[in-house]
């Protein structure tokens, strides 16, 4: 007689279950459960994230997932963002879309970072699925408006096309003519990072009138200021705007236009762009900054005072980027108006100079982590930094997941004590016990990293740079941070004992990088012989490691977990540390 | 499989058990003999042992005790890399990429500060746009947005609003050489010719000037005079390749027509491109050649 188990439901109320559950992660734990259970999820998983697009092939993806409608993929290491990976490293989107294309035809949704797409990939994507839906393309490149003229041409239901921080080629604005005029389903466009000045103001504004659902247009810097009253009013229904180029010539008819504009946008909650911004025109958006959570003044620059007056406009703000133009007082006025405050990113404005030029330091962030109690995702560049500080804000703060501290300077000692930030960054570790990412910076040694292995137990994404003294230090973080996947490390003195002897850490996260470093490439060898799921490329463009002898540290390392082995697109810089000789010679062929 | 105790299959994380009883048996017995394993590794049984010992390094598990403790200065006594602020230059790579003696004296390294290409060029074109003489001839003031070809790299200082020194920016624009699917990228502020720019491409990329740069370098050249004693191969018609760049026009045009200054400023990208196919560029001339469906790597 067949055993049945309690909890033996019909396939489709198990589908239907597993429908409310969304995330990944409590997916996985639920294919875990048991075989049927492994079986059903499979075939109704619609959302697949591949975090390392090197870590498995599409095709596996497809097999164990044949019905998934949204993939999201990443490609390039954390550090490419700052021109550690060079060009022609990889990240190709195209193979996937190629077997994709054929298996999927009910996709609707792509999500790409740090990766390598191609007009042929985008004309691909808008030819095979039919139902076409969401697009976005996080720090991308290798495509140019031709490709997107494709998406815009074919993709009757598209909704969302969001190009944030890509390099693409902009030749011209006529690719938003290939919309057809019947199109009117577009929700979001982000295209702020296209350059062209070849701008079709006639062609944008028709867009934006007839799609009535958009809610999130980002303009590129080519739309002047004068353009964006007529924009608005097409589209009062915006809950999030980037303008372009914030600037005129002061005029009280552009102005009042404007502001007219702005007033009409009852629902605006993200205002983002403001390049080249002239101060007087900024009260052009005061109607709306009541309402305002999120507000991107990074590309803004407005002296303190203007600034603070803006932000004074704004108590309601849950996110704000800005320039360190804002100084102490600014943060210190943002601390006491904007109470709701979760994450505040200040960035340099003159990061090569040597004086600073702006009155922005340690206290700036103490005051806003003791003003706004909901503060959790911090980054922040400055100058100067102590440990007293640094242990305030952790106590002050001891609910951020996200602290990352760029002082500008590489190992620069507490200003007030001239020793290491290992106390106030070991703080931060203690008492911050949710912190899932964490970026070092100041002069630091291994006491720092033994504070990181012993308290940092929640932590997923670790950057180090110009710190430690050696081994111990890494061996404390790969043993002790159990919650560990990505480890991004440049300019430390960290060789091959605390990488060797942690070896199986590795197949435990997603990445490693390491460069300017002090691994051997005899090390680099030994891992990836005795690590089979791991890969393990050495970048260097000098020239072939072993022409060099084997205790020579390597420029760049780049480990990861993978199913299927080493890559077939390295380019002539990366070699994979390999098992076989002749498996080798096979990778490095240039199958682009 | 060298992991014994971990499972395989899915995509879902690794079971850890495995790393953690190898640390605790780290700290319990640091026999040498019997624990000759090269990767801290519990091989269970000894298998591969002795492939460490051709790097006799790494022939034990190593304890706390192995590890030097920890002293305030930066420089290791471990391994030989020691991380003072000259050497932070050594093992970067060695192209127009690579650390230039920055002009305002501090150590400027690839990469640091963390900042994002993106925003760099953002930065600077702002920055720019109060320096910039209208090139063009559309009637819109020339604010040039070259986001994305031209990258400003993290190398030297650039104007911010209020900054009117004079540190010396560097102007990033991709190089693409016909037949070779690699991009690169080259600073054309660090060379104050179109001689000087076309060496730089020629160490870049030696199969311009094959035997012109001597046997076994690739490090940047610094010796002066093997520089001034040569002149390029791309610019004098000898090698089998002629340098060429795109214009705010659009325009692909053959490098060495207009005066360096104003070059620099209507530069978007570089092509080096084989003779056989510049058949129809002249100095000076404005064929527009057919658009270039070629991606920037």
């Amino acid at each position: 007689m067949h055993k049945k188990m309690a909890f033996s439901f019909p396939d489709e109320v198990l589908e239907h279950v597993f429908s409310f559950i969304q995330s990944d992660k409590d997916r996985n734990s639920v294919s875990m459960v048991c075989k049927s259970w492994y079986e059903i999820e499979r075939y109704c998983r619609r959302k697949v994230f591949v975090g390392n697009c090197y870590a498995v092939s599409p095709r596996m993806v497809i097999r164990r997932f044949p019905e998934f409608r949204s993939i999201e993929l990443k490609g390039k290491p954390h550090f490419a963002d700052f021109n550690l990976v060079p060009d022609g490293w990889g990240g190709y989107v195209f193979p996937w879309i190629a077997e994709m294309a054929g298996a999927l035809p009910w996709l609707e949704e792509i999500k790409l970072k740090r990766m390598v797409v191609t007009d042929e990939s985008l004309e691909l994507i808008a030819k095979s699925f039919k139902n076409f839906k969401v697009l976005v393309l996080s720090s991308c490149e290798g495509f140019s408006t031709d490709g997107l003229a494709a998406i815009a041409a074919t993709c009757k239901n598209l909704k969302e096309l969001d190009l944030r921080d890509c390099e693409g080629d902009d030749l011209g604005w006529h690719w938003l003519s290939y919309f057809p005029d019947t199109y009117t389903s577009l929700v979001s466009l982000n295209i702020s990072c296209l350059g062209s000045d070849e701008v079709s103001f006639s062609a944008l504004e028709r867009l934006v009138g007839r799609c009535t659902n958009l809610r999130t247009l980002r303009l590129n810097r080519a739309v002047p200021l004068d353009k964006i009253a007529n924009i608005l009013r097409h589209a009062p229904q915006l809950v999030e705007f980037g303008t372009g180029s914030y600037t005129a010539d002061l005029r009280p008819d552009i102005y009042s236009d404007l502001a007219g504009a702005f007033s009409s946008c009852k629902e605006l909650k993200s205002l983002s762009g403001f390049w080249d911004v002239v101060p007087a025109y900024l009260p052009a958006i005061y109607p709306v900054c009541s309402k305002l959570t999120s507000l991107n003044l990074s590309y803004a620059t407005l002296q303190s005072s203007d600034l603070i007056k803006l932000v004074s406009h704004c108590p309601n703000l849950q996110r704000l980027l800005v320039l360190d133009y804002i100084e102490d007082s600014g943060l210190e006025a943002l601390a006491s108006i904007c109470n709701d405050l979760q994450e505040l990113r200040v960035f340099p404005s003159d990061p090569f100079g040597v004086e600073p030029n702006v009155s922005l330091t340690e206290q700036g962030l103490v005051a806003v982590s003791s003003g706004c109690p909901k503060l959790q995702s911090v980054l922040y560049f400055c100058r100067q930094m102590s440990n007293e500080a640094l242990v305030t804000i952790a106590k002050n703060r001891p609910n951020f997941t996200r602290f990352r501290l760029c002082i500008i300077e590489p190992t620069t000692a507490d200003y007030l004590t001239l020793e290491p930030l290992d106390v106030g960054f070991g703080a931060i570790v203690q008492y911050c016990k949710d912190l899932q990412r964490l970026s070092l910076s100041g002069l630091l040694t291994d006491r720092v990293f033994e504070y990181i292995g012993t308290y940092a137990k929640k932590l997923e994404m670790l950057s180090i740079a110009f710190a430690g003294d050696g081994d111990l230090g890494l061996h404390h973080v790969l043993s002790g941070c159990e919650s560990l996947r990505k480890l991004e490390i440049r300019d430390c003195p960290f060789g091959d004992k605390a990488l060797l002897a942690n070896a199986e850490k590795l197949e435990t996260m997603r990445s490693l990088w390491m460069s300017s470093c002090a691994v051997s490439f005899g090390a680099c060898k030994l891992l990836g012989q005795k690590m089979p799921r791991l890969n393990v490329e050495v970048i260097d463009e000098r020239g072939p490691p072993d022409s060099r002898p084997e205790s020579c540290p390597v420029d760049k390392l780049y480990i990861y977990r993978t199913l299927v082995g080493p890559r077939f697109d390295m380019p002539p810089f990366v070699w994979t540390m390999e098992d076989d000789p002749s498996l080798q010679q096979l990778s490095r062929a240039n199958l682009m | 499989m060298v992991n014994g105790g971990s499972e395989s299959g899915s995509i879902c994380s690794v079971s850890r058990e495995d790393n953690m009883a190898v640390s605790s048996e780290d700290s319990s017995s640091p026999d040498e003999s019997e624990l000759e394993l090269g990767l801290g590794l519990s091989l269970g049984g000894g298998s591969k042992m002795h492939q460490a010992s051709k790097c006799g390094q790494y022939a034990r598990i190593l304890t706390a005790q192995d590890f030097p403790s920890s002293s305030p200065s930066p420089s290791s006594s471990s391994s030989s890399f020691s991380l003072s602020r000259a050497n932070v230059t050594a093992g970067t790579k060695r192209t127009a990429d690579s650390v230039a003696a920055a002009a305002n004296g501090s150590c400027q390294v690839v990469g640091w500060p963390p900042i994002r290409a993106y925003r760099m060029n953002s930065m600077v074109n702002q920055a720019k746009a109060s320096f910039t003489e209208g090139f063009n001839s559309t009637t819109m003031e020339n604010r040039r947005k070259e986001t994305s070809m031209v990258e400003n790299s993290t190398i030297g200082s650039y104007h911010s609003s209020g900054n009117t020194n004079a540190s010396r920016t560097s102007l990033f624009v991709k190089v693409k050489m016909d037949g070779i699917p690699i991009g690169r990228k080259v600073d054309l502020n660090a060379s104050e010719s179109y001689e000087k720019l076309a060496k730089s491409l020629e160490e870049m990329f030696p199969e311009t000037a094959p035997g012109a740069n001597p046997a076994g370098s690739t490090a940047r050249q610094h010796d002066v005079t093997n520089k001034t004693t040569r002149h390029s191969k791309l610019l004098d018609g000898s090698s089998d390749f002629v340098l060429t760049y795109e214009d705010k026009e659009g325009d692909w045009m053959l490098v060495g027509d207009v005066p360096w200054e104003m070059f620099r400023s209507l530069v978007k990208r570089l092509r080096i491109m084989r003779k056989s196919e510049a058949a129809g560029l002249a100095p000076g001339s404005e064929a527009r050649n057919q658009r270039q469906r070629r991606k920037p790597m």
